[in-house]
């Protein structure tokens, strides 16, 4: 175990370094003008460091700036409440785990149609990774405003933008998962037979199962990334995306910094809880031996 | 001729595969007929066709020309009426599913209820000396165990041929002798017609009561040699000048079908 946490623990002491030198590098010369502006000469080099790392709107803030807003917005702030972060938190989650069902079966739903179909995989596919190579900022506002005029507003159309970005890389990991059976396996069916619903759910499924979790897991991060999205275009019903607007707005780059991280942490936290039910289910199904 | 008794009838089959350095002829006008309850070995060398003309029957391959009849049937008839069971040259048994129920899934396919299905999976895990071996997943046995798991999944819907094609060719000596003893005995109490593909010269005259010796290049029937042991051999024939004389034959038709590339 130890021998697995200390070169982590190395890598996360090297990036604090890191951040703490630019934060202090890049924040000097915005501190030294305010030093200026509030006549004060006499400043010593550690007084600049010091004043760089705490300013109230730093280039980059600190890490112990960004904890202490977190602090500040995840605990010391009642979950309810619009200031802090947890309320945010919560409909960006909402919106992720919507959207992400929906790409789910949507993602899903295409493979197996992929499969199933060979001639819609040379005229579904082009169209399906040529969805993702629009640029999502540029979408989003138009899938916004066209929902809108189906009168279909709140938390529908920023699902809907989760969707589109967690569907793509379900659909290609499950129609790669769909497609893992060796030829031998495939003919054993032949010889039974077997119609093709009974190919899909008796070999087809089960052998796609490692592919299915490592779909997922990279479906919900998109999803969240999606609803963060989102949260930007249509941000008068709050989210962590929304944060990050209000923060650029107004120069309150700590806020932003947090949201961030909270968004960081929401992904991870969705992304482990994958990896935990994909780890538990394999093992159960003998993959993992 | 009296068709009804022959289970196979191979009339001037030829096979060509399209590949990218142009078309390969792997089967070159193969005629054979194959009575009920015979066991046909077919042996030669890798490139002769010998697997080509198993998965032909079973209607994984088309001929290019000629005709297969199984029980009267196209192969494609054959294979929906589930004619047959096929043996691969690996397990292929799938491994998120235990051995009971990988020897269960034709039967599930085919759409016998679960009882009839309980019964069957004992009679065959026994008929294939597995018994109490059923719960476990295919990894948690050796080669030879999760081979013989799958001969028993071939013969769980009791099919009246068996086509097997090179099974035991990843065991070693042992274990294959065994394992070529127990289908001598299975195919005695059974009665089933079986053709079984094998590179290997003591194997094809050990099994069989025909040996179809093949040639490659392209592949076809070199020499068929009839077979006189009792159907209740024991592997101690092959210490007899019968066997050792039927192995020669066999080794002078392999030689002579390759003679020209040499």
């Amino acid at each position: 175990m130890s021998n697995r946490i200390i070169p982590l623990l190395t890598v996360l002491a090297a990036l604090f370094a890191v951040w703490y030198l630019a934060a202090a590098l890049m924040n000097a010369s915005l501190q030294r003008d305010l030093f200026a502006n509030n006549d004060n000469k006499s400043y010593t080099t550690g007084d600049l460091i010091n004043s760089s790392l705490n300013m109230e709107r730093p280039k980059l803030p600190a890490p112990h700036q960004i904890a202490s807003e977190l602090y500040k917005l995840v605990i010391a702030t009642p979950p309810s409440s619009k200031r802090g972060l947890v309320f945010h938190a919560r409909i960006t989650l909402e919106e992720t785990l919507i959207g992400f069902a929906i790409g789910a079966a949507l993602g899903i739903g295409l493979a197996v149609l992929i499969v199933s179909i060979p001639l819609l995989e040379h005229s579904l596919m082009p169209w399906i990774v040529a969805s993702q190579t629009v640029p999502i900022i540029a979408l989003a506002p138009m899938i916004v405003v066209i929902l809108n005029q189906f009168d279909i507003g709140g938390m529908t159309p920023k699902a809907a933008i989760a969707a589109y970005l967690s569907f793509f890389p379900i659909t290609v990991g499950m129609t790669k998962g769909f497609r893992s059976p060796d030829p031998l396996q495939l003919d054993l069916m032949r010889t039974y037979s077997a119609t093709s619903a009974q190919v899909l759910t008796k070999l087809r499924a089960p052998a796609s199962l490692p592919f299915f979790f490592a779909s997922m897991r990279i479906g919900v991060a998109a999803a969240l990334v999606g609803a963060v999205v989102a949260e930007v275009t249509k941000s008068e019903d709050g989210g962590l995306g929304a944060r990050l607007l209000a923060g650029s707005y107004y120069g309150q780059t700590v806020q932003i910094w947090a949201a961030l991280f909270m968004a960081a942490a929401l992904s991870g936290i969705l992304v482990a809880l994958i990896d935990g039910i994909g780890r538990l289910t394999l093992k159960r199904w003998a993959f993992l031996t | 001729m009296a068709t009804k008794l022959n289970t196979i009838e191979i009339d001037d089959v030829s096979l060509t595969f399209p590949t990218s350095d142009g078309p390969v002829q792997a089967l070159s006008g193969v005629s054979l007929d194959i009575v009920k309850g015979e066991f046909v070995s077919f042996i030669g060398p890798s490139g002769c066709g010998k697997t080509t003309l198993l998965r032909a029957i079973a209607d994984l391959e088309a001929p290019t020309s000629g005709a297969i009849r199984v029980n009267g049937m196209s192969p494609q008839e054959a294979r929906l009426k589930r004619a047959y069971g096929y043996v691969f040259q690996a397990p292929a048994l799938y491994p998120w599913r235990t051995v009971a129920s990988n020897i269960a899934l034709p039967l599930e396919i085919m759409g016998v209820g679960k009882a009839e299905r309980r019964n069957r999976v004992e009679r065959g895990l026994e008929l294939v000396n597995l018994k109490g071996f059923g719960a476990k997943f295919p990894w948690q046995l050796s080669g030879g165990m999760q081979q013989r798991a799958s001969i028993a999944r071939a013969l769980s819907f009791d099919p009246e041929l068996l086509l097997m094609d090179e099974p035991f060719g990843a065991l070693d000596e042992i274990v294959r002798d065994m394992l070529n003893q127990q289908l001598l005995q299975l195919w005695d109490k059974t009665g089933k017609t079986v053709l079984f593909v094998t590179h290997s010269i003591p194997e094809a005259v050990f099994l069989y009561t025909r040996i179809v010796v093949m040639s490659p290049r392209p592949g076809r029937i070199h020499e068929v040699i009839d077979c006189r042991f009792p159907r209740n051999r024991t592997l101690d024939i092959r210490e007899t000048p019968e066997f050792l004389d039927v192995a020669h034959r066999v080794r002078l038709g392999l030689r002579a079908g390759h003679s020209y590339d040499v």
